[in-house]
């Protein structure tokens, strides 16, 4: 293993401080992926700067409405907070569906955030890879790609996202709270995810030394009936072929507000707007649910080996829509 | 004989286990010690144009890097299965001898560091240059080259095997089922990487070693460094798993030998897990094809079963597949045939049911099938075609099958099924249900075992042998063994292994072990009661003596005569009196001829029911029920374990396990355990096992068949045979991917 100090702070202006100028270090928080990719030589940092004593782990109400999960809160207590269960079944189903119950203890929700891709070839350490050596190449393009994403893929990477929280983080519309050189700044979660584009290295919109303190989750009603579905090739310890986060509203059998967003098929926790926008208004029959799903991944570009994720997915969205309808919060005339 | 075999016995070794008091292979600390790290090859073809080691020496703690061009040179290794007991390298070159590389993962250069962290570190800046050459690391890719071999097994076992005429009662069958099978390769993923750590003291070599044969270390390492075996000792103390990925000697055992002399101190070489999908072999991708010929009332007129797998550019390996297939049913016309593409692989090797954990898949998928067209019960069917004999006309030295078969159905609950597919339903599953006959060959090409029985006059026992506690439960068995040879109670009564200072027992390999170290652990135990009876009868002071030693026996340490049960005296008061203080006595057995006139096959069948979700494609068993005919059972607690334990592993071999190659690079797809899936527990369904009682009189003395395969064979079959039942689809790729089974 490549020697590497390690620092522990006391503060997280001390924190922000220490990594930002030290152009090679990282925060180090649980550990879980972070630890690993040193192991494997694939992280390269010559500083760790522990961050679990920072008073980041609380997980408050919002006086509006609403949740703020502290960045060093662990996987297992926010998918065991009441609040979170009641108002946003989702996020700890997708917890608890994310990591087996060793990861949930040790894990927190700021580094569930910026988990590293799963892809073989980025973590071989050998192959090609944009990501880990960019202008490489990507391995995976003509290689095995079967867990790869068909959603927001470049021609320079098609790693898929692995979090399965930050799905139901994105239809929720989160903001993730951060601290850096520069000061605080709020970032609205889907734009804290960058597709990979020419420059799949660059993976969030984060400054070599911003710390994320917190996200927040608005008040959202229609999340109280959402649900996460995770289908995977074993039932633990195991990653998404697809996952699908699916919240309706639904008034006099048409749907008035719905929430959709997909793991396991994208570069990115995959909002799915499309299908969202031929949703609204729509009835709530699997008709509509099969359109909206056929919209979302027209746009899907497949390889070699994960060709079948396209027709998965499409039968995964309906699932999902169909079984959010008996969680779903309905309105109105039945 | 007393009762302790046979009885449900915890593990002597239990408490040592799950205190952590029990020492493996990388966790022996000895004075000195120093670590090596081994420097992969990152190209499947080609030569090392130039190794610069400049910035790795540099780096703190190095002691020593070796490269191809100090290494010093070794023997010729030859390929043979460590349980022939000669030399067993797993495959017949040796890396590091020259600048050739002939695939990804072997090894180029050796570190010798003062941390296991440094020497991997240092391994890290180790900078290769090659010249790379046109690699072929898939089926696909050598296709147009394949070959028929001519042997198998390092030359241990024909490749082909052929009676009367396939071709034309093929063309004559009334029915026909002919299909053909893709399997992607396995990996073992023992729970321990090997480690080896090796001693020098005084031109004599220690090697602790995580080995499934210390004997098999022992004989490979003396051979390759020219050293008598006299000045070779190998010692294990626990393993954590080997699953065939330590049945041969790899490389790394001898470099760890190597590094040691070099550098003067004990070196330790513990492999990473990565290193572990190219370092000890693998069970190799292969195609399958078996044609099926039979009557419309449903007997096997022909089979032709044919195989086609990757070997590496030195050896002529394939497991053989073609064992169960040629024997299991009764069948006048029958071809058995191997091919192989030359490739740049390590010699795949030994997995875990060796051969026919994927020959009787195909067998047993395509008997489903021909059931479902004949309208058979798929059960009927086996029963109907079992052979009485084997295939040489010689009957089994023990069968079973039928008992098996029945007794399964009936824990299973087999009656009455509907055999129409697709024909129940669970809200988004459809239910299915399957099974499949088992069958694993009883190897008997092991030469003479033997072990030694020692008693001391205060009535306790140590019994020895060289094997090794692998995870079998081999150290509790023997005790039991030991303890109804002596007539002692189980706590009198301890049994050493792990040792080549001790007699010498095989490789415990193709589920041969229980059976062969038994014998000479009852040979020897035995050996001494009756060495101590012939004392008693023939003591003048003895309350037996001038009995008839046949009408004596002993029990709980206490020598008496059958039919008078008050008249006797303990072990203790015989050797006091006769100032014995320890009594001593070898025992050995020479397994019968190859040619002994008997079938040899371990029976069993497996039933499974799955729940199929036909939309996205998932296989999730419900229930797995195994009845085997192993023979006697020497401890069916540890027993069940193994056979539960096997049975996940077919489950895993069905849905989960494969490892592809990446022909651009020539390199695993899967290096870890979260890209290479075995099945976690939260896919384990209840298994049921249960056995079927039989005496066999030909194995062994005590008629012990093994369970280390067969609960592993017909698994993945009766899997695939259950996904059928529940969706009406033919999966004829392993694993059975969700791409596969989705509607």
């Amino acid at each position: 293993m490549r020697p590497l100090s390690y620092r522990r702070a006391a503060e997280i202006g001390e924190a922000v401080a220490t990594v930002s100028t030290e152009p090679t270090s990282a925060f180090l928080a649980g550990g879980t992926t972070e630890v690993d990719l040193v192991r494997l030589g694939v992280a390269r940092h010559d500083l760790l700067v522990d961050i679990n004593d920072l008073p980041l782990a609380d997980i408050e109400n919002l006086p509006g409405g609403g949740l703020r999960i502290g960045a060093l809160a662990r996987m297992n207590d926010v998918a065991r907070a009441a609040q979170v269960v009641e108002m946003y079944p989702g996020i700890a189903q997708a917890l608890l569906l994310g990591a087996s119950e060793q990861l949930r203890n040790m894990a927190t929700m700021g580094g569930n955030l910026c988990q590293r891709v799963r892809c073989a070839y980025f973590r071989d350490n050998v192959s090609p890879c944009n990501k880990r050596e960019p202008g490489t190449g990507c391995s995976a393009l003509d290689g095995q790609n079967r867990g790869h994403a068909i959603l927001g893929t470049s021609e320079h990477c098609i790693a898929t996202h692995p979090s399965d929280v930050a799905v139901a983080l994105v239809a929720f519309d989160a903001v993730v709270h951060t601290i850096g050189p520069s000061g605080a700044r709020i970032i609205p979660i889907e734009n804290f995810y960058l597709l990979p584009g020419r420059t799949p290295h660059i993976e969030h919109p984060l400054e070599h030394g911003e710390l994320i303190v917190a996200i927040e989750v608005p008040p959202l009603p229609v999340a109280r009936g959402s649900l996460y579905l995770k289908f995977r090739d074993r039932q633990s310890y195991e990653f998404a072929l697809v996952s699908v986060l699916s919240a309706l509203l639904v008034q006099d059998g048409r749907i008035t507000e719905v929430r959709l967003a997909l793991g396991g098929v994208g570069t990115t926790p995959w909002r799915a707007r499309r299908a969202e926008a031929q949703l609204v208004g729509a009835p709530a029959t699997a008709g509509s649910f099969a359109a909206a799903a056929a919209a979302e991944l027209d746009a899907a570009v497949l390889h070699e080996h994960n060709a079948f994720k396209q027709e998965l997915a499409q039968r995964a969205i309906v699932r999902g829509l169909d079984q959010a309808m008996v969680s779903a919060v309905h309105g109105g005339a039945r | 004989m007393s009762s302790a075999i046979g009885s449900p016995i915890d593990r002597v070794d239990g408490p040592q286990k799950v205190t952590g008091a029990a020492r493996y292979t990388a966790e022996i600390v000895l004075p000195h010690m120093t670590y090596a790290a081994v420097v992969a090859a990152t190209v499947a073809s080609g030569r090392v144009a130039v190794i610069d080691t400049g910035r790795a020496r540099g780096a703190e703690g190095v002691l020593a890097i070796l490269t191809h061009e100090d290494l010093p040179k070794l023997a010729e290794p030859h390929l043979l299965p460590s349980l022939a007991g000669a030399a067993a390298p797993g495959q017949s070159f040796f890396p590091m001898q020259k600048d050739v590389v002939h695939y990804a993962g072997q090894p180029v250069a050796l570190v010798v560091a003062d941390s296991h962290e440094r020497a991997q570190y240092a391994a890290s800046l180790v900078e290769v240059t090659y010249e790379r050459a046109p690699s072929i690391t898939t089926i696909d890719e050598g296709r147009d080259a394949a070959y028929e071999a001519e042997r198998l097994f390092g030359g241990l076992l024909p490749a082909r095997d052929e009676r009367g005429d396939v071709d034309t009662a093929m063309a004559e069958a009334e029915v026909r089922v002919d299909v053909a099978y893709r399997f992607a390769a396995n990996h073992h993923n023992a729970i321990e990487p090997a480690a080896t750590t090796a001693v020098w003291d005084d031109g004599r070599l220690t090697i602790y070693d995580s080995t499934q044969g210390i004997r098999a270390s022992q004989l490979t390492v003396a051979q390759l460094l020219g050293m008598p075996l006299s000045d070779v000792r190998v010692i294990t103390h626990f393993v954590g798993g080997g699953f065939g990925s330590k049945a041969m000697v790899w490389p790394h055992v001898t470099l760890a030998a190597l590094a040691a002399r070099h550098v003067g101190r004990p070196v330790k070489l513990s492999l990473t897990r990565q290193q572990m999908f190219t370092s000890a072999g693998h069970r190799e991708e292969q195609e399958q094809q078996l044609a099926i010929g039979a009557t419309r009332d449903g007997r096997l007129t022909a089979m032709h079963h044919e195989k086609l797998s990757i070997t590496s550019p030195f050896d002529d390996w394939a497991e053989p597949a073609t064992g169960v297939s040629s024997q299991l049913y009764a069948c006048p016309n029958y071809r058995g045939e191997h091919r192989l593409v030359r490739g740049n692989t390590m010699t795949p090797t030994f997995t875990r049911g060796p051969g026919e954990a994927v020959g009787v898949f195909v067998l047993e998928t395509a008997m489903d099938e021909l059931a479902h067209e004949l309208g058979i019960d798929p059960l009927e069917l086996r029963v109907r075609n079992h052979a009485a004999v084997d295939g040489h006309g010689n009957p089994w030295s023990s069968d079973g099958l039928e008992e098996c078969l029945r007794h399964g159905a009936e824990l299973f609950g087999w009656a009455g099924r509907n055999p129409v597919p697709r024909s129940r339903r669970d809200g988004d599953w459809l239910i299915g249900t399957g099974m499949a006959a088992a069958a694993y060959p009883v190897p008997l090409f092991m030469p003479t075992q033997r072990a030694r029985a020692r008693l001391y006059a205060d009535g306790s026992a140590v019994v020895q042998a060289g094997t090794q506690e692998f995870g079998t439960g081999v150290l509790t068995a023997m005790t039991q063994v030991a303890a109804d040879g002596l007539g002692l109670p189980l706590g009198s009564v301890r049994f050493e292994a792990g040792d080549t200072d001790l007699p010498n027992v095989s490789s415990a390999v193709g589920s041969a072990g229980a059976g062969m170290i038994s014998a000479a652990v009852h040979a020897a135990a035995t050996a001494l009661r009756d060495q101590l009876v012939a004392t008693a009868v023939a003591d003048a002071d003895s309350p037996l003596h001038g009995a008839d030693p046949a009408t004596i026996e002993v029990r709980e340490g206490r020598i008496t005569q059958r039919e008078y049960p008050g008249v006797g005296e303990t072990y203790g008061e015989l050797m006091q009196r006769n100032r014995l203080a320890d009594a001593e006595a070898p025992g050995s057995w020479t397994p019968p001829p190859l040619d002994t006139p008997h079938g040899l096959l371990t029976f069993g069948a497996q039933f499974a029911e799955v729940a199929v979700d036909p939309e996205i494609g998932l296989v999730r068993a419900r229930r797995m029920v195994g009845v085997f005919a192993p023979g006697r059972v020497l401890n069916p607690k540890t027993a069940r374990s193994q056979l539960v334990g096997g049975m996940l592993w077919g489950l895993g071999q069905a849905l989960l396990e494969g490892n592809r190659m990446d022909p651009r690079h020539g390199r695993w797809g899967a290096t870890s355990l979260g890209e290479y899936l075995v099945p976690v527990n939260a896919d384990a369904p209840e298994v049921t096992v249960d056995f079927v009682e039989l005496t066999d009189t030909v194995v062994n003395p005590l008629g012990v068949k093994g369970v280390g395969e067969i609960g592993q064979v017909g698994v993945a079959a009766a899997i695939g045979n259950a996904v059928f039942h529940a969706t009406g689809r033919r999966v004829r790729e392993l694993p059975m991917a969700a791409e596969l089974v989705m509607d």
